[in-house]
């Protein structure tokens, strides 16, 4: 059975008139895994053939109502999934197996969701690349998105990514990385699986904090447009293009037209501290990353610190250096300040457009251990994907063709909450 | 000749008696317990648990600043402090540092010498509690346990600026916070289960002769030695003033040689009757403090702290006063009745059960007072309507008393007429013959017996 070319949506309508049932999807996938994951290492720990099989039995007694009833999914290996290893690509918690269950991995559960396995990641999510990963480096990923790790990997795959809302989706039981930014996202096939998905993930959680208390829409609703008249798209130049590869440039502009074509408006928007994220960024994220990793102290979970990578490593420094006394006003603080002026930034451009067209990568994907050895080069790849989450918006990551057959993509980024709208938008140019 | 004064400041740790943990659904009973059987993902700091505060926590935080005359901050939050230790299983504590709840209140006090003095309080704020440790050792082997039933359980910490003077004040703050938060109900505070735990900090100032007395105050914070000693496991007031008083006389030693102590924290050894160095501080530590991102800030409305406020009971001070003056009751026994709020409330349900008998009341105010004070009456034994009862079962038996008591003398000097004559003719010593033959013949008191006796000679 070929599962390419089928979608969230489309299976599910093949497994309620029962042309397939869960038990062949289960079966496909893990053909495709003991086919391929030796060579492309998708799956860092794949659940038990035989408990697969009969949670597939099961969805295929009921009529398939659940919303994900029998549905196959991988989640990056930052999800605590009880009893199934989780390992957060790291050798520290290379046998950690958790007794709870992360909120996202619950609801995908309780809708019926089949979880394969575990996907590969960099370790403790550091990096958009995968290639951090202390196990063996990503062909593909899906998860959390704290700096672009779910935009980016959906657009070096021609898929779709979402990152929703801070807030909007609960943090509950996914290891940290920088709490104030990690958002729970995901990567589908098109922009109405990603609509399904988040109408299963989002809404408040008791068990955390910051999640939104306002009810989430239903997002499949939204995907109604047909064109974008009267839809006023932002275009920012201190979005800082400059650093885009020039073989990026006329791809992307041929899809900012595309926009045009479909009866948006471009306006052009100021966002003058944009070009600052980076930095800001790679001050915040490593100060709360070392916090957040003190716990694997060696004393639980088996292996110690010693069995951190270089990447985390790099970042503990940082981040302890940055929160350090004499240092945290000139590091921490003073990066908070920024942030604050980056949020003020896309609240006022907010006054004027609907959304903000952007690129979601600089550079086209390139070959495995090409840049790891370059961290700052490596740093910049979130040039686009980092001033979103600093401002914790929601941001959709579209395909927009292909330059030297590899993928490209783009992101279009909204204001807290406008997931619909976002939905809607990029419905409206995937059907072109 | 230089005189010494001692400047000491302190930090409380208070438990609070919440039903369930800090940050998590966990029961925040922990004495006594079997070891790690209260604690889940988040109060084992287990990866992807998050907190989420305890309301009623931080209601009962604000009502203890307000109790302490603090300023309630409108913008409050958590922030992490960082630090490794087997006991503290995120490797941060959750605690509050640049916005703790409360800040700038003070408590007043009466020292030895009946001076009342005000001691500042700089702040109160909410952290959590870490786990346990106990070094033991098992089939040979010295090792250490870690019991987590304790860690994530709401710690309150009331910290003072260095304003007492005396090792005598120390302790009269002490008692009086203790009475406070019992008063609130929102702790336990017992030294023996560690819910109320101190950690004194103590430097001596010398002060030249003929220079003015130090006192506290703006003017004085500027002269503060350059060194400071912290103390710890002190597990009693008693050990407080021990562990202080034995300090004192340290470092006066020391200084009286031209040296100056050095900064260390000291740790009270009740077996060598002795403070001991645990370990010396180069500085202050740095916990990288930053805020807590997984706990949005604390805003406290108007609404909230007026709702709050309300909670506050009639306090240990004020409710004394208001008995010297409602009940005409000294200042002494007002505040023996005040020091136990449920002692207070008893002795004034007493009151009322005698003072509804109109027209006049059953029994004086002052003999309930007494009754309770001295006869330490079980207050949960007896009820105020039946110890109104008991106090006039108890006058009118002595009354009856009183009559069997003549009846027993006269029959005494009937047959002791010899003594009776030698007292007539001047040996008062026979008085003590006659008291001592009359106790014998009934159940009296010596004093009652004595003052009846006598009575009764001076009339033959």
């Amino acid at each position: 059975m070929d599962i390419k070319n089928l979608t969230i949506i489309s299976a599910l309508e093949d497994l309620r008139s029962k042309k397939i049932t869960a038990v062949d999807l289960v079966e496909a996938c893990l053909e495709n895994i003991r086919k391929h994951n030796q060579d492309y290492n998708v799956l860092l720990t794949v659940e038990d053939d035989d408990k697969l099989i009969k949670q597939a039995r099961e969805a295929d007694a009921t009529d398939h109502s659940s919303p994900l009833s029998g549905i196959p999914i991988v989640v990056k290996d930052m999800f605590s999934t009880k009893n199934l290893r989780t390992t957060a690509a790291s050798k520290v918690l290379e046998n950690y197996t958790p007794k709870y269950e992360s909120t996202v991995t619950r609801k995908l559960k309780e809708a019926g969701a089949i979880i394969i396995g575990k996907a590969n990641q960099d370790a403790w999510a550091h990096g958009a690349t995968g290639e951090n990963s202390d196990f063996e480096p990503t062909r593909n990923a899906i998860g959390t998105d704290t700096g672009g790790s779910i935009r980016v990997p959906a657009s070096y795959n021609n898929l779709v990514g979402l990152k929703p809302t801070y807030g909007r989706v609960s943090r509950y039981g996914v290891v940290a990385m920088a709490s104030s930014l990690d958002t729970m996202a995901h990567v589908t096939k098109n922009v109405t699986d990603s609509a399904h998905i988040l109408n299963i993930t989002a809404g408040a959680d008791p068990y955390d904090a910051t999640s939104i208390k306002t009810d989430p829409e239903d997002y499949l609703k939204s995907l109604t447009r047909e064109d974008l008249k009267g839809v006023k798209i932002g275009l920012s130049p201190d979005f800082k293009m400059a650093t885009l590869d020039k073989k990026l440039v006329k791809k992307i502009d041929e899809s900012l037209k595309l926009f045009e074509k479909l009866g948006g408006k471009i306006i052009e928007v100021p966002l003058p501290h944009t070009p600052e994220s980076v930095e800001t960024y790679y001050i915040l994220v490593p100060s709360e990353i070392s916090s957040n990793l003190a716990r694997y102290d060696g004393i639980r979970y088996g292996n110690g610190r010693s069995h951190f990578g270089a990447e985390a490593k790099r970042r503990i420094m940082i981040g302890t250096y940055s929160l350090s006394s004499g240092y945290y006003d000139a590091y921490y603080k003073a990066a908070q300040k920024v942030r604050t002026l980056i949020i003020k930034d896309f609240t006022s451009a907010f006054e004027h457009v609907d959304v903000i067209f952007a690129p979601v990568a600089p550079v086209l994907p390139y070959k495995i251990g090409e840049k790891v050895n370059d961290p700052l080069t490596l740093y910049l790849m979130d040039i686009y994907t980092s001033p979103v989450n600093l401002s914790g918006l929601p941001s959709l990551a579209l395909p927009a063709g292909f330059v030297d057959d590899l993928p490209v993509g783009i992101q279009i980024i909204g204001p807290p909450l406008s997931e619909s709208r976002l939905f809607s938008i990029g419905n409206a140019y995937e059907k072109q | 000749m230089n005189t010494y004064q001692p400047i000491i400041g302190l930090e409380v740790h208070v438990e609070l008696a919440t039903k369930s943990k800090m940050f998590c659904g966990c029961p925040a009973e922990h004495f006594g317990i079997e070891p790690n059987t209260h604690t889940c993902p988040v109060c084992l700091g287990l990866p992807g648990a998050l907190p989420v505060p305890n309301r009623k926590a931080v209601e009962w935080t604000i009502l203890l600043g307000l109790a302490l005359g603090c300023q309630i901050n409108e913008h409050s939050k958590f922030d992490r402090k960082n630090y490794f230790y087997p006991d503290l299983p995120k490797g941060y504590q959750i605690s509050q540092y640049e916005e703790p709840l409360a800040i700038n209140g003070s408590l007043e006090i009466r020292n030895s010498k009946s001076e009342i003095r005000n001691i500042r309080i700089r702040r109160v704020h909410l952290e959590e509690d870490t786990g346990k440790l106990q070094h033991t050792t098992v089939n040979g082997k010295d090792i250490s346990l870690a019991d987590f039933n304790r860690s994530g359980v709401p710690l309150v910490e009331i910290v003072t600026e260095p304003d007492f003077r005396s090792v005598d004040e120390v302790d009269q703050y002490l008692k009086k916070l203790q009475k406070i938060v019992r008063y609130l109900g929102i702790s336990g505070t017992d030294m023996e289960k560690g819910s109320m735990r101190l950690e004194p900090s103590i430097s001596i100032a010398q002060i030249a002769k003929h220079s003015r007395s130090y006192k506290h105050g703006k003017d004085f914070e500027h002269k503060l030695p350059d060194y400071r000693v912290e103390l710890k496991n002190i597990n009693s007031f008693r050990f407080a003033r021990k562990a202080l008083e034995y300090e004192i006389q340290r470092q006066t030693e020391i200084l009286e040689k031209g040296e100056t102590p050095t900064q260390q924290t000291r740790g009270w050894s009740e077996a060598k009757n002795a403070t001991i160095p645990q370990r010396e501080k180069e500085g202050e530590s740095d916990y990288r403090y930053f805020p807590e991102p997984d706990i949005p800030p604390l805003r406290i409305s108007n609404e909230q702290l007026a709702i709050i406020n309300k909670q506050i009971p009639e306090l240990p001070d004020a409710k004394s006063t208001r008995f010297q003056k409602e009940f005409s009751l000294t200042e002494h026994t007002s505040n023996l009745l005040a020091e136990d709020k449920s002692v207070a409330d008893y002795f004034e349900e007493a009151v009322k059960n005698s003072l509804a008998a109109s027209p006049s009341p059953l029994t004086p105010i002052i003999d309930v007072a007494n009754w309770i004070i001295n006869k330490k009456i079980d207050i949960n034994q007896t009820l105020p309507a039946e110890l109104i009862q008991q106090i006039l079962r108890s006058k009118q038996s002595s009354q009856i008393d009183e009559s069997e008591l003549e009846k027993i003398i006269v029959q005494v000097f009937a047959e002791n007429p010899k003594a009776v004559e030698d007292y007539k003719k001047g040996k008062l010593q026979v008085v003590g013959y006659l008291i001592g033959v009359c106790l014998k013949k009934g159940n009296f008191h010596q004093a009652q017996i004595k003052e009846a006796v006598e009575k009764k000679l001076r009339n033959v």
